[in-house]
């Protein structure tokens, strides 16, 4: 097992460049999501990091070694790029022992070490099992089997649920995670889905345009967003923002929105005259007929246990999550009280967070 | 717009029913999604209805008309599918005027035009309109695909996951869209999908699809309050819901006969005085949505984190049921 260690990683593909200045390191046994939407440059840093792609500029350690210009094979990783197809013809055994046979091992070896690879994976009563004849969840099993048998140094992993129903999806995710915590391999996992990455990973890199915007912990990028466009990546619906121009003062605790005073954290930075964004998460919003922060019902989405209630204000909709047994009629107007702990600043034009006794230290990617 | 009915409708591919005996009703104007897995007659109900497939028996009509001998052509309705098929070589308002081009429909040069537009603002495509088809983004393609069923006016519209292919973001964008389409228009929509959350939000009733068989059909909350059997319980609602046997949280109030409990988070009471009976495993952040993992015994519930209530891993609680859901040995719900 691993470490991986990425400095200054660029990669451009003539004039477009894909992967900007990325520097990070994931640590031995440590999961980490590359999150972003397509074409964000995620893949192309796995690429990278698998070998299948050569920098521009940049290094890649792996384990200590630099192996920035070695050839993939050379680089003890195994690459997983979809968790389904699996050899027809073959039973379980064979298909979980395939790598193994084509890295010409001996057949005493390949057979203890599918066997072991069973048993972790609580499939060895269906070793002699043909294939064509499983059930979805212990298809997925074997095909984790034959990624996992070689022991590699680490995972690399280019959205493996993407094309999966959702509610199998839900379960794979579960089980991707509960093998990570048996086994502990070094992972890079990239994703467009939020959720995926948040449910997984330990550290999460989210990217836009080439550039990492955030990496950090799932509830470090949830909870103190270092920009807008993680914001409003991450989340379902995502963070809200409230728009409005004014200056802020260092020691500030309170912002006007709409003319109406809303309490936040305590402002850490001078921020000169300029458009201000106050984010909320939907889920710090209330109901209140006392607050003067108010607009009108413009529709709900029923959720089950939740609904997501959307609310037009005079700059734009905002959207709160509240209990599925509150009623709300289309055009009710209806006052907001936000959770003062949990809110954000951020300069429209830069995009960045302002910091705060919430935001000390905005880690920019 | 018009009424869908099918009546005792059985469709078997060799030796795989997929779908047997269906009755369902699609009133006018309504949404109705079904959902369901791979493999649950989704796709096959829509291709029956839409004439790609023919039934094995029972009844189809559209409109009040018998629609079992008609060719697709003659049924009047429109197919969205999950891979939006745009030609290439056309413009987006050539892609979107296409169906009105045909010689049958001996629309005029201005009707055309004027329909084209209408649907474009409302796909929220009408600044694109002279692009090529090629030159869009998934979701504007998408938009241009759900645009080029819209101008037709059909009886039903007939939606195969249409969002599946778009990333979560999109998906959850031009949800909104369609239902808001879909009501202004008074538009008849069958929706197939394996999200739940796209159920819930969009449909007018769901229809829970497994095996081929409709097992329950009713509106969002219907359905995810008084599900009939544990099969419908379990997909809807997220986190899933707790089953687990009637004995490990004994509450005195289950019927006679009750096997498992079935409990949501508003179903469960949690309470940090008193008697503790269980405890907390870990929690799981998941952003919006924060997963309390409980442990009672032998068995794992997991629930909603309430923000209100703090608690941390290894901690002792008192956890009571709160009007839970029964099932009995058979699977079905009991009161």
């Amino acid at each position: 097992m691993a470490e991986i260690r990425i400095e200054h990683l660029r990669k451009e593909f003539g004039a477009f460049s894909a992967v900007e200045d990325s520097s990070f390191v994931v640590r031995d046994g440590e999961f980490l999501a590359l999150l972003g939407p397509s074409g964000c440059g995620k893949t192309t840093t796995l690429r990278m990091i698998a070998g299948l792609e050569l920098p521009t500029s940049g290094k890649i350690f792996l384990a200590g070694g630099d192996v920035t210009f070695n050839r993939a094979r050379e680089r003890d990783i195994a690459f997983v790029f979809q968790l389904f197809a699996l050899y027809p013809h073959m039973n379980v055994r064979k298909n979980i022992g395939f790598p193994l046979l084509a890295q010409g091992i001996a057949k005493a070896e390949i057979r203890a070490r599918v066997e072991e690879t069973a048993r972790l994976l609580q499939i060895d009563h269906i070793l002699d099992r043909s294939v064509s004849g499983l059930a979805g969840g212990d298809r997925q099993r074997v095909a984790l089997g034959r990624a996992i048998v070689r022991r590699p140094k680490c995972f690399l992993m280019d959205e493996p649920l993407g094309t999966l129903d959702t509610e199998f999806r839900d379960l794979m995710v579960r089980e991707l995670r509960e093998l990570h915590n048996r086994i502990h391999a070094t992972t890079v996992y990239v994703t467009h889905d939020q959720l995926e990455a948040m449910a997984m990973a330990d550290k999460i890199a989210v990217m836009n345009h080439g550039v990492i915007e955030q990496f950090g912990t799932p509830q470090e990028i949830y909870n103190r967003p270092a920009t807008m466009f993680v914001a409003d990546f991450i989340g379902s619906p995502p963070m809200n923002f409230l728009r409005f121009t004014a200056g802020l003062q260092r020691g500030a605790r309170t912002v006007s929105v709409e003319g109406v005073p809303v309490a936040v954290p305590e402002i850490h930075d001078d921020v000169a005259m300029g458009e201000i964004a106050l984010g909320v998460r939907p889920e710090d919003i209330r109901f209140s007929d006392a607050s003067p922060l108010r607009g009108v019902v413009y529709g709900s989405e029923y959720h089950g246990t939740n609904q997501i209630v959307a609310v037009e204000m005079a700059k734009g909709l905002i959207k709160a999550r509240v209990p599925a047994d509150q009623n709300f009629r289309i055009g009710d107007t209806v006052g907001l009280e936000l959770n003062h702990h949990n809110l954000s600043l951020f300069e429209c034009t830069s995009g960045r967070a302002v910091r705060s006794s919430r935001h000390t230290q905005v880690q920019h990617g | 717009m018009a009424e869908v009915v099918l009546k005792s409708v059985n469709k078997s591919f060799g030796e795989t029913d997929a779908v047997s005996d269906l009755d369902m009703v699609i009133a006018d104007g309504e949404c109705v999604v079904l959902l369901g897995p791979t493999g649950a007659g989704k796709t096959t109900t829509l291709r029956l209805i839409a004439g790609l497939e023919r039934a094995d028996s029972g009844r189809i009509s559209i409109g009040g008309q018998d629609v079992m001998g008609e060719a697709p052509a003659g049924r009047d309705v429109a197919f969205v599918f999950q891979q939006y098929s745009l030609y290439p070589h056309l413009s987006v308002y050539e892609n979107l005027a296409f169906p009105l081009r045909s010689p049958a429909r001996r629309l005029g040069k201005d009707e055309i035009d004027r329909r084209v537009r209408e649907v474009a603002r409302m796909v929220r495509i009408d600044h694109k309109l002279d692009n090529r088809s090629t030159r869009l983004s998934g979701g504007e393609m998408q938009r241009v695909a759900i645009g080029r069923a819209l101008v037709r006016r059909p009886a039903i519209f007939l939606m195969d996951e249409p969002l599946s292919s778009l990333d979560a973001k999109l998906r959850a964008e031009l949800r909104l869209e369609l239902k808001r389409i879909q009501k202004e228009l008074g538009a008849t929509l069958l929706y197939v999908t394996h999200d739940q959350i796209e159920a819930m939000t969009m449909a007018d009733r769901i229809g829970i699809l497994a095996g081929g068989r409709l097992v329950q059909i009713g509106t969002p909350r219907e359905v995810y309050s008084n599900p009939a059997n544990t099969h419908v319980a379990a997909r809807l609602g997220q986190p899933h819901i707790n089953l687990f046997p009637v004995e490990v949280l004994p509450d005195g109030k289950a019927p006679v006969g009750a096997r498992t409990v079935g409990a949501r988070t508003e179903h469960l009471e949690i309470s940090l005085s008193g008697k503790a009976n269980a405890s907390i495993d870990w929690v799981e952040h998941l952003g919006d949505q924060n997963h309390l993992h409980i442990r009672v015994g032998d068995h794992k519930l997991v629930t909603l984190a309430n923000p209100y209530i703090p608690v941390k891993p290894g901690d002792k609680i008192g956890l009571t049921l709160k009007n839970p859901l029964y099932f009995g040995a058979d699977g079905n719900r009991m009161y």
